[in-house]
């Protein structure tokens, strides 16, 4: 035998190492190829399980187990590209540490606040929920029961938990972490358009001349909507990007035009621009004149804290926050002149060439601009302001609702848009738009659910931060938490999150895939399947419907959260939860489950399992003889059909990537409130703003007022508080990926060399961030991503060893609820 | 070795991941502090250091885009420059020895192949990332195709049904 060469050996190890790795004899290896359908992949769509952006992804399965995803090059979203959280879905359903049977508080075999976890099976763990649920309910009501529920909820979870706590339990206690999200943009269409959601959509991007970012950073946020940003940028030099924040980060490396302002200085800035447009004649008072009304907001509206607080007594309109009287397009103009350009630069800090550059983007009539904005805004004590700010220099200037001009909201989560708005799963919310507080949108409910005039109260329930503090307070005691970390994510955990979920008065449960800072916090945990191993539908940031199948089973005992709700309400009887006299005038309902109302109606129980598209499994319509999916989604959109909210056919959806609404026959909208575009616009109208009765939007006058909390000689430095590229929000998914762990394992304190050095610190070096509430220990970092400027710092929240949640404040806007996790005073201390 | 902060793997919690539970035992519940209770404060691990071996890692599968193997401090990807370009496009590849960025990274939005790198690839970091030498929070239970199918050939399946 001749001599092998060294290149020979290399070839035969690593065929031999191969071989092995798969398990397969060396010969049959060696030509590298798997045969005939041993190489075969099971390949189906589903969206992303991560941000609003809103991705199609293709998922392979094998054997019952997701073995590789990648974009979908059909998805219109994306076409084909994935941000680094998005290719490593295949790994998110697998850390070791899958939640796979219900624990229990308990001590000698009994339920105790202050016992261990153990082991239950389901009906143990129901029987023990539905007898706490009981109690509370009989010693106070429905006002003690309550929910905290999920921009990341499946459309039809979202709709049962609202059935079952609006309808069911008649309580009015849901809230869903969307309210830290995205409350204040809900409310700010609400309050300018009377109606929700953006009126344009993603392809406003590829249309336009400019781009402007207000407190978003989209390179990590929405990283593939950034990549369309960047695609039209660097295609076209002409078009301008500018991006705008309290610190520099990654969107900066795109920015023509970068801006950084002090703290909650874009309101001066925002009427700024207002006056820039007035003062050199470039209003389109032809569109105002026809599109738009004025009025005056309410001023002086305090921070959203404990009535005690000293900031909510000193204020004037703390209780009617929301109200507005009308004012003349001559009165506007002399409330935006305030705001000269001397004036804002001096309060935002910005050069008068910037802030010029950034007016002219907006009142060159030849430019055609793009707002994107998220938490920077959203996540503020004005942060409704800032909305009906923004739309303010849209409408000024005519630029809305057309391709490439588009004041566009963008949202956080999967399913902010389509679960938690779309449906309604706030404190004072119904589907389509609709509240508690309009009794005809109740009685509208009510006929639909067809349940008894009368059931769904007309009090709002308590909001996300006052569900914290309220059980705190002991005025609720049994809530449930499903598809969020609360915990961690909600403002104060300290004085508030913490101290509500361990009194001793309250019964928490968790439903979650893993072990969360929340489900310690719990009394019960409730295993749950995830993504595909469930069917479900997510409504992304630009109206887009999307499906996806049960790809694979969950693990164990794990169940989805729809199957948690449905299953949890047969456990309770209308006798049990609905007033005596409703049942004496509707005897029919006597004696009936919570399940027979509200699933076994006809309606949601109408398709059969055999509708079931072929080649897919469906645990919960397998469990519960039925296409519960389908009956509750073709239930919901009776809803919004005929109402500007038009949803397909159920069936359409698992054939299409997603389609935007309203759909009308069959053709999505791009465009709403502009005619030829949207199939609600009266012919011969132009456009209309259809969700306020005279079809016109609202300009506000608003001023700029003070944070709740700002740096003084004690607590000298702002915090901002925000997300990574590479982890979900708290981290609890991507951070059992051992790939995405390694990219970004740990939160680190983001400081200004200068700020460092003053404190004697280097990179690296332990500090405490230590606000009135609360402190943790971090690390400096003064270089990399984030580049704050002097006096301030940037901790992200995903790090679940670095609470930074005990140091934030739980100010809200007065309007929106929304927390403001961008702004409070801390001081920085080295640890020796 | 574990970090101070990684999950504790109890007797309880390798219980419930195989399965084997007994409904009489208490069970230890460890999030991704580890045992730090979530009301207390430790010192942080160290800003771990970023993996600068220039081993080339194998993909979990073949769309997952390769991780970065070396350091990328002080590498600009802005407006003005791009310093991953300046090794990793085709042109300088014979010189540079680096892998050459994917056909892909050429196509368009509709799919067709542009003379140089697409704009809407222009930011590689959304997609690779770097490695800190930081240890794993939680095991990875994922298996890639090859391991199913071996498995497959011993005949047991992948997972087990509820």
């Amino acid at each position: 035998m001749a001599q092998l060469t060294r290149r020979q050996v290399l070839k035969a190890k690593a065929a031999a190492i191969a071989a092995s790795v798969a398990g397969i004899p060396v010969a049959e290896a060696a030509n590298g190829i798997i045969p005939g359908d041993e190489a075969r992949l099971t390949w189906s769509k589903a969206p992303c399980r991560f941000c609003g952006t809103g991705c199609g992804v293709m998922v392979a399965v094998r054997d019952n187990r997701v073995v590789a995803t990648h974009g979908d090059i059909n998805a219109e979203v994306n076409r084909g590209l994935n941000c680094v959280k998005g290719y490593f879905l295949s790994k998110i359903m697998y850390g070791a540490d899958r939640l796979t049977q219900p624990l229990l508080r308990m001590k000698d075999g009994k339920y105790a606040k202050d016992g261990e976890f153990a082991p239950v099976t389901w009906d143990r763990a129901f029987d023990e929920m539905a007898a706490q649920w009981k109690r509370v309910l009989k010693e106070k009501g429905p006002t003690a029961v309550g929910m905290f529920g999920s921009g990341q909820w499946t459309v039809w979870e979202g709709y049962a938990g609202l059935k079952l706590m609006k309808a069911g339990f008649r309580s009015n206690n849901l809230d869903p972490n969307a309210r830290h999200c995205m409350a204040s943009a809900a409310v700010g269409f609400m309050r300018t358009f009377g109606m929700d959601e953006p009126m344009g959509c993603y392809d406003d991007i590829e249309a336009t001349d400019a781009f402007v970012l207000w407190g978003s950073n989209m390179a990590e946020m929405h990283p593939i909507l950034w990549t369309r940003v960047a695609d039209r940028r660097l295609s076209n030099p002409h078009v301008k990007v500018c991006v705008m924040s309290t610190f520099e980060h990654r969107s900066f490396d795109l920015a023509d035009i970068p801006i950084v302002f002090t703290p909650q200085s874009d309101l001066a800035i925002l009427n700024f621009i207002a006056h820039h447009i007035i003062s050199t004649g470039r209003v389109n008072r032809a569109f105002v004149d026809q599109h738009a009304n004025f009025k005056r907001g309410a001023v002086d509206i305090g921070y959203g804290l404990r009535p005690d607080n000293p900031l909510e007594t000193a204020a004037k309109n703390a209780t009617n926050a929301n109200d507005s009287t009308p004012m003349t397009f001559d009165e506007f103009a002399a409330f935006v002149a305030d705001y000269t350009l001397e004036k804002t630069a001096e309060m935002s800090g910005v050069s008068p060439e910037r802030l010029t550059a950034l007016a002219e983007l907006y009142a060159d009539p030849a430019t055609k601009v793009v707002s994107f904005w998220t938490m920077g805004f959203n996540q503020h004590t004005r942060g409704v302001w800032c909305n009906n700010m923004i739309y303010n220099i849209h409408l000024l200037t005519g630029k809305i609702a057309e391709p490439g001009n588009s004041p566009f909201s963008l949202t956080g989560q999967p399913s902010a848009c389509g679960t938690a708005r779309e449906v309604g799963t706030f404190s004072h919310r119904l589907p389509a738009d609709m509240v508690v507080t309009n009794p005809e949108h109740r009685k509208h409910a009510e006929e639909i659910w067809q349940i008894p005039e009368g059931t769904i109260p007309e009090k709002p329930g308590y909001h996300a931060v006052q569900q914290n503090r309220m059980l705190k307070d002991g005025k609720l005691n049994a809530y449930w938490v499903q598809v969020n970390n609360n915990m961690q994510a909600g403002p104060n955990m300290n004085q508030e999150g913490w101290p509500g979920y361990r009194n001793p008065d309250n019964f928490i449960t968790v439903s979650d895939p893993y072990p969360t800072v929340t489900t310690l916090a719990a009394d019960l945990i409730l295993p749950t399947a995830m993504w595909v191993e469930k069917e479900g539908a997510y409504g992304n940031a630009e109206r887009r419907t999307h499906f996806w199948h049960q790809l694979v089973s969950a693990p164990g005992d794990a169940r989805s959260d729809l199957w948690q709700l449905m299953e949890f309400s047969k456990r309770f009887t209308t006798d049990e939860v609905w007033a005596p006299e409703t049942l004496a005038a509707h005897p029919e309902f006597k004696g009936k489950t919570l399940f027979d109302v509200l699933f076994a109606n006809g309606k949601v129980n109408k398709f059969p399992v055999s509708d079931i598209e072929k080649g897919y499994s469906n645990y919960e319509s397998e469990y519960f003889g039925f296409y519960v999916q389908k009956g509750l989604f073709e239930e919901y959109a009776s809803f919004g059909r005929g109402h500007g909210h038009d949803l397909a056919p159920f069936d359409t959806y698992h054939q299409v990537r997603g389609l935007r609404w309203p759909v009308v026959d069959g053709k999505e909208t791009r465009w709403r409130y502009r005619e030829g575009y949207d199939p609600y616009v009266a012919a011969g109208s132009g456009l209309q703003f259809y969700g306020n009765k005279d079809k016109k939007a609202i300009i506000f006058a608003l001023p700029y007022e003070a944070p709740a909390e700002s740096p003084d000689d004690e607590y000298d430095m702002w915090l901002s508080t925000g997300r990574v590229l590479e982890h979900w929000h708290s981290g609890s998914m991507t951070r059992r990926v051992p790939e995405l762990n390694r990219a970004v394992p740990n939160a680190l304190c983001f400081m200004h060399p200068d700020d460092a050095k003053k404190r004697n610190l280097r990179r690296g070096d332990e500090v405490r961030v230590i606000s009135r509430r609360g402190e943790i220990r971090v690390r400096v970092e003064t270089r990399g991503r984030n580049r704050p400027p002097i006096g301030l710092v940037f901790v992200p929240w995903f790090d679940e060893g670095r609470l930074i949640n005990k140091v934030t404040l739980d100010a809200t806007d007065p309007i929106s609820k929304q927390t403001d996790f961008k702004k409070c005073a801390v001081k920085i201390e080295k640890v020796a | 070795m574990r970090e101070k902060f990684g999950l504790k793997l109890g007797l309880g919690a390798i219980a419930l991941v195989l399965g084997f539970i007994s409904l009489s035992y208490a069970q230890e519940v460890t999030d991704l502090r580890g045992a730090v209770p979530p009301t207390e404060e430790v010192a942080p691990p160290p800003i771990y250091n970023e993996i600068n071996d220039d081993k080339r890692r194998a993909r979990n599968y073949p769309e997952q885009p390769p991780v970065i193997p070396h350091n990328i401090r002080d590498y600009p990807i802005t407006l003005n420059a791009n310093r991953c370009l300046t090794c990793h496009t085709r042109e300088f590849t014979a010189e540079s020895l680096a892998p050459m960025i994917s056909i892909t990274h050429f196509m368009d939005r509709d799919g067709q192949v542009l003379a140089g790198v697409t704009p809407r690839r222009f930011f590689c970091t959304q997609c690779h990332v770097t490695q800190a030498d930081a240890p794993d929070l939680v095991e990875s239970t994922f298996m890639p195709i090859e391991k199913i199918i071996q498995q497959e050939k011993q005949g047991g399946s992948g997972e087990q049904t509820p």
